[in-house]
C-alpha cells in the first residue's frame, strides 16, 4: 500500500510538473473556449444555446493533450520496465498513473469548466452540474485515454494515434455528459444523463487498466 | 530470496530473428556471470527474459522453486535505460525507487554515501554526468537489498577509479550470497565465470 502511495506522489508530482501539467491544460481549455465564439458568431442567444455543449467538447479536448505523456516517457526512459520488477500488479501502476493525471489535470479543468461555460453564456444555475460532469467525465476521459497511450507506445507520433484511437471512446461520455446539461438547461429531466456517465466512468476505472496493462506488457516484449 | 537461477535450452528471438537457442546457464548464491557477445547477440534480452519482460521461444527460466512472479520481486534490472527522470532531483529519485522496491527509509542516504553521491543529491538529475547519473542508479542496488542483480553494461559510463570501487560492492554482494549476472564488452572487476552468447 505504500508503494501505491509512493507511486502516486510521484506521478503527481511528475504530471503536475515542468512541461505540461495544469496552466497547459486549463489554458489550452480556455484557449478553445475563446475561439468559440469568434467562430459561430457572438449573438449571445447563438452562443448560451451551445455553450454548456462546448465547455464539455473543449474539455474533452483539452484532456487529450496530456495523454501522451503518460505512459511514452517511462517507456522511453526505462521506468516502466523498472516498475514491474514490483509485487505492485501493473494493472494497479496503470491505475494510479491515470489517477495521478487526473488529479494534474482533470480535476483543475474540471474546476475551470463552468467558468468557460458562464463565460459563453450559460446560465449560471448550470454551474454545479458543469462540475460534477467534468470531474466524473474527466475521470472517464483519463483512463480510456489511458488505453490509447498505452496502445500506441512506440509508435512514431504516438501522439496522434493516441488521439485517432482516444477520440471515439470519448464519444460516450461527451454524449450522456452534454444530455444531461441540456436537460438541466430546459427543465428536463437530467439524472438519467448523469447516471450513464457515472456508470460509464466506473467502466472506465474498473475495465481501463486491464486494458492498459496488456498493452503495456505488449510494448515492453 | 532466489535461492538460484536455472536457466534450460532456452531460445529467444526479437523482431522474428532468433537469437540464440538451447541456452543453458546456472547461476547459485554468492556466483557472478559475465555474459559476453557480438553486439547484438541477445545479451540484453536474456537479461530482460529473466525479468519476465520477454516471453522465451521455448525452454525455461526457474528460481529454484520459486514463482516467476515473486522472483520478480527479488532483482534489480540496471539496463542502459535508468527510470531516472531529469527533472527530478537526485534524491527524489533515489529515494521513490528505494521505496518503491521496498527499501529502509535511511537506506537512500547511506547508500548514496557509498557511492559519494551526497553532495549531488539536490541536483536534478539533467545536471548530472554519464558517470553520475549511473552511480544514482546503482545507489538503487545497494538501498533496496535483493538477491538478484540484472546489469547490463553495468560499467561503460564509469570512470578506472570507480570501476575498481564497483567491483568491491559487487564482491560484497556476492559474499553476501547475492547473484550477478552482468552482460559485458570489458571484463567485470572481479572473479566471475563468463558466459558467451551466440556464435
Amino acid at each position: 500500500m505504500s508503494r501505491v502511495r509512493t507511486l502516486l506522489a510521484r506521478e503527481t508530482a511528475l504530471a503536475w510538473g515542468k512541461g505540461g501539467g495544469p496552466m497547459v491544460a486549463v489554458g489550452f481549455y480556455a484557449g478553445v473556449a475563446t475561439l468559440l465564439p469568434l467562430a459561430v458568431g457572438s449573438e449571445p442567444e447563438r452562443l448560451a444555446a451551445v455553450a454548456p455543449g462546448a465547455a464539455w467538447v473543449a474539455l474533452a479536448l483539452a484532456a487529450l493533450l496530456s495523454l501522451d505523456r503518460l505512459f511514452e516517457r517511462d517507456f522511453e526512459d526505462g521506468s516502466l520496465d523498472l516498475l514491474t520488477l514490483s509485487p505492485v500488479p501493473l494493472e494497479i501502476i496503470c491505475a494510479v498513473k491515470c489517477l495521478a493525471q487526473w488529479l494534474a489535470t482533470g480535476l483543475p479543468l474540471a474546476l475551470a469548466a463552468p467558468v468557460a461555460a458562464i463565460a459563453l453564456g450559460a446560465s449560471p444555475q448550470l454551474s454545479g452540474l458543469v462540475i460534477a460532469c467534468a470531474v466524473l467525465g474527466g475521470l472517464a476521459f483519463s483512463f480510456m485515454g489511458g488505453i490509447g497511450a498505452a496502445l500506441s507506445l512506440g509508435a512514431r507520433r504516438g501522439g496522434l494515434l493516441t488521439a485517432v484511437i482516444v477520440l471515439p471512446l470519448f464519444v460516450p461520455p461527451v454524449i450522456f455528459g452534454g444530455g444531461a446539461l441540456a436537460s438541466l438547461d430546459s427543465g428536463l429531466p437530467w439524472k438519467a444523463g448523469f447516471a450513464l456517465l457515472g456508470a460509464y466512468t466506473a467502466a472506465a476505472v474498473a475495465l481501463g487498466p486491464l486494458a492498459m496493462a496488456a498493452a503495456c506488457r505488449n510494448a515492453l516484449s | 530470496m532466489i535461492p538460484e537461477v536455472s536457466i534450460q535450452s532456452l531460445a529467444l528471438s526479437r523482431g522474428g530473428r532468433q537469437l540464440f537457442s538451447r541456452l543453458i546457464l546456472k547461476l547459485s548464491a554468492g556466483e557472478a556471470v559475465a555474459l559476453t557477445g557480438r553486439n547484438g547477440a541477445g545479451k540484453t534480452s536474456l537479461l530482460r527474459a529473466i525479468a519476465g519482460l520477454i516471453a522465451p521461444d521455448e525452454g525455461q527460466i526457474a528460481f529454484g522453486g520459486v514463482e516467476p512472479a515473486e522472483a520478480r520481486e527479488a532483482m534489480h534490472l540496471l539496463g542502459h535505460l535508468d527510470g531516472l527522470k531529469s527533472s527530478r532531483t537526485a534524491r527524489d529519485e533515489l529515494s521513490f525507487w528505494t521505496g518503491f522496491a521496498g527499501g529502509a527509509a535511511d537506506a537512500p542516504e547511506a547508500a548514496a554515501a557509498r557511492l559519494d553521491l551526497l553532495p549531488l543529491l539536490d541536483l536534478e538529475v539533467r545536471r548530472l554526468s554519464a558517470g553520475q547519473r549511473r552511480r544514482l542508479a546503482l545507489a538503487r542496488l545497494l538501498a533496496a537489498p535483493r538477491p538478484l542483480w540484472l546489469l547490463d553494461e553495468p560499467l561503460s559510463p564509469l570512470d578506472a577509479e570507480w570501476r575498481g570501487r564497483f567491483g568491491e560492492i559487487m564482491g560484497e554482494h556476492l559474499a553476501g550470497g547475492g547473484m550477478i549476472l552482468a552482460a559485458v564488452h570489458d571484463p567485470l572487476p572481479l572473479n566471475a565465470r563468463t558466459v558467451e552468447i551466440g556464435r
